[in-house]
């Protein structure tokens, strides 16, 4: 239905996938990554099972794995994390390549690896075959509440907007010739995103102005 | 004369700071006029565009709209009336699509289905812009995004269009455009601006605010030459300007 104009995560196409209504597509991430978590990490076959469910959705969708790998850099903080708790975890101790590094550890890191990288992998995918409109009108149709709904449109909406002002300020800042290189320039940067956050509540309140110019009464009309 | 479209009168109000706006402001406009509001930063323009459709309530005197009081009981009706188009697109616009964006207005007045969907593509037509109807509205220019914002106020058919600095950031070739769009709509207009060029090409008649008072009203050439008025008032043509020199199109 898009024009192929969609958000960065989304990826053009018409498979089954993307055609599959969105609220049947929440539905199915939601109950898949329930059934996920709820998995024993020891029960390492039926994750290869989870993953190769995962792996078929995206070959009918069409979306190459490319393009999902690449925007599954998001997850690499809980990798660090993860690769750090064998070393950190107490307990006993196992050898692998040479270094004692602590069993449950590795056990913990291997849960939380299989268990985040397939939840990234499920919602990019789900990201990716749906525009963020369809998502929200998806969530409406699940009953969620109608402000929250709203709240995501908005923040979908100007997520871009928010983004160009935090980087025409940085430019701003940068061409006056600074550059956060140490701690002591932490207090220009925390009164920039101070100056941001006052902005974009002063747009929020003109963005409601202009609402209740053009009749809104508290609903976002169904169209 | 029929019944003003817009009948200000006596308009008086004090921000809760204190800070007082505007003075007992009259403003009449008729049926198909096309009037500039003039003055300079500061002068009350924009409190005074917040009190035509109700947003701020007068501290004293009145609004009315074909002869409608602006009242709370009202307030809605006279939104529908009286459409603001808002200096930033992007406070206006703020909807996944265009489509979406144009709808919301008369959606919220109750309209559905095909009726909706005419309205929309109609208003889009209007000011040029059909072709982006699934576009989501940061992906266009800003010349494109204040076209869709009049747009999505002409959804809402108002009796008065009123337009706070439509000129403002556009270059020439989209001012240029978004003028000969407003030239060609059918509708009363009020066009709030310090672009005097832009209220001299556009709008035969104007007032200038100041000071939160009505200091002129008149024909937009006369207030434009008339150089005591211009310099009391802190309003100053661009460098190069000269009303005099400069051949109107032809009232329309």
């Amino acid at each position: 239905m898009g024009a192929g104009h969609g958000h960065k995560l989304h990826y053009h196409g018409h498979s089954l996938i993307h055609r599959l209504p969105a609220h049947v597509k929440i539905v199915a991430l939601l109950g898949f990554m329930l059934t996920v978590v709820a998995t024993p990490r020891e029960w390492y076959p039926v994750f290869a099972g989870y993953l190769a469910c995962l792996l078929a959705v995206i070959a009918v969708s069409q979306v190459p794995p490319l393009y999902l790998f690449k925007r599954m850099v998001i997850e690499i903080p809980f990798v660090v994390f993860a690769l750090l708790m064998p070393f950190i975890a107490t307990g006993p101790r196992i050898d692998v390549l040479g270094l004692a590094v602590s069993e449950d550890g590795v056990l913990a890191a291997w849960g939380l690896l299989a268990k985040g990288t397939l939840g990234v992998l499920g919602s990019l995918t789900l990201a990716a075959t749906t525009e963020p409109r369809d998502v929200l009108a998806g969530l409406e149709r699940l009953r969620l509440p109608n402000q929250l709904v709203q709240i995501m449109g908005f923040m979908v909406r100007y997520l871009d907007v928010v983004t160009e002002e935090m980087r025409r300020m940085r430019v701003a800042r940068e061409s006056r010739g600074f550059r956060a290189t140490s701690i002591t320039h932490w207090p220009a940067v925390a009164r920039s995103a101070g100056a941001l956050f006052i902005r974009s509540y002063e747009r929020g309140e003109r963005v409601h102005l202009a609402m209740v110019s053009r009749g809104y009464t508290g609903k976002l009309p169904r169209t | 004369m029929s019944t003003p479209v817009l009948d200000v009168q006596g308009l008086a109000y004090a921000y809760p700071d204190g800070h007082q706006a505007l003075y007992g402001v009259n403003l009449h406009v008729h049926q198909g006029e096309r009037v500039g509001l003039l003055g300079p930063n500061g002068a009350g323009k924009t409190t005074l565009v917040l009190h035509l459709n109700g947003i701020l309530t007068p501290g004293a005197g009145s609004v009315a709209v074909s002869g409608l009081p602006v009242t709370k009981q009202n307030v809605q009706e006279v939104r529908r009336r009286v459409g603001v188009v808002f200096q930033d697109p992007d406070d206006q616009l703020f909807m996944p699509s265009v489509r979406d964006d144009v709808a919301f207005g008369p959606a919220n007045l109750g309209m559905r289905g095909k009726a909706l969907e005419e309205r929309v593509l109609d208003s889009l037509d209007k000011v040029g812009m059909a072709e982006f109807v699934d576009r989501p509205p940061h992906h266009l220019s800003f010349g494109q995004r204040r076209r869709v914002a009049v747009a999505t106020v002409l959804a809402m058919e108002p009796e008065i269009l009123v337009l706070d600095e439509p000129s403002s950031n556009l270059d020439p070739a989209s001012r240029r455009e978004l003028a000969d769009i407003l030239r060609s709509l059918d509708v009363t207009l009020l066009m709030v601006t310090h672009d005097l060029p832009y209220a001299l090409e556009l709008c035969p008649r104007s007032v200038v605010l100041s000071d939160g008072m009505i200091v002129a009203d008149g024909p937009t050439y006369d207030i434009l030459t008339d150089d005591a008025l211009m310099s009391a008032h802190r309003l100053e043509l661009p460098f190069g300007f000269d009303p005099r020199a400069v051949r109107l199109p032809s009232a329309g």
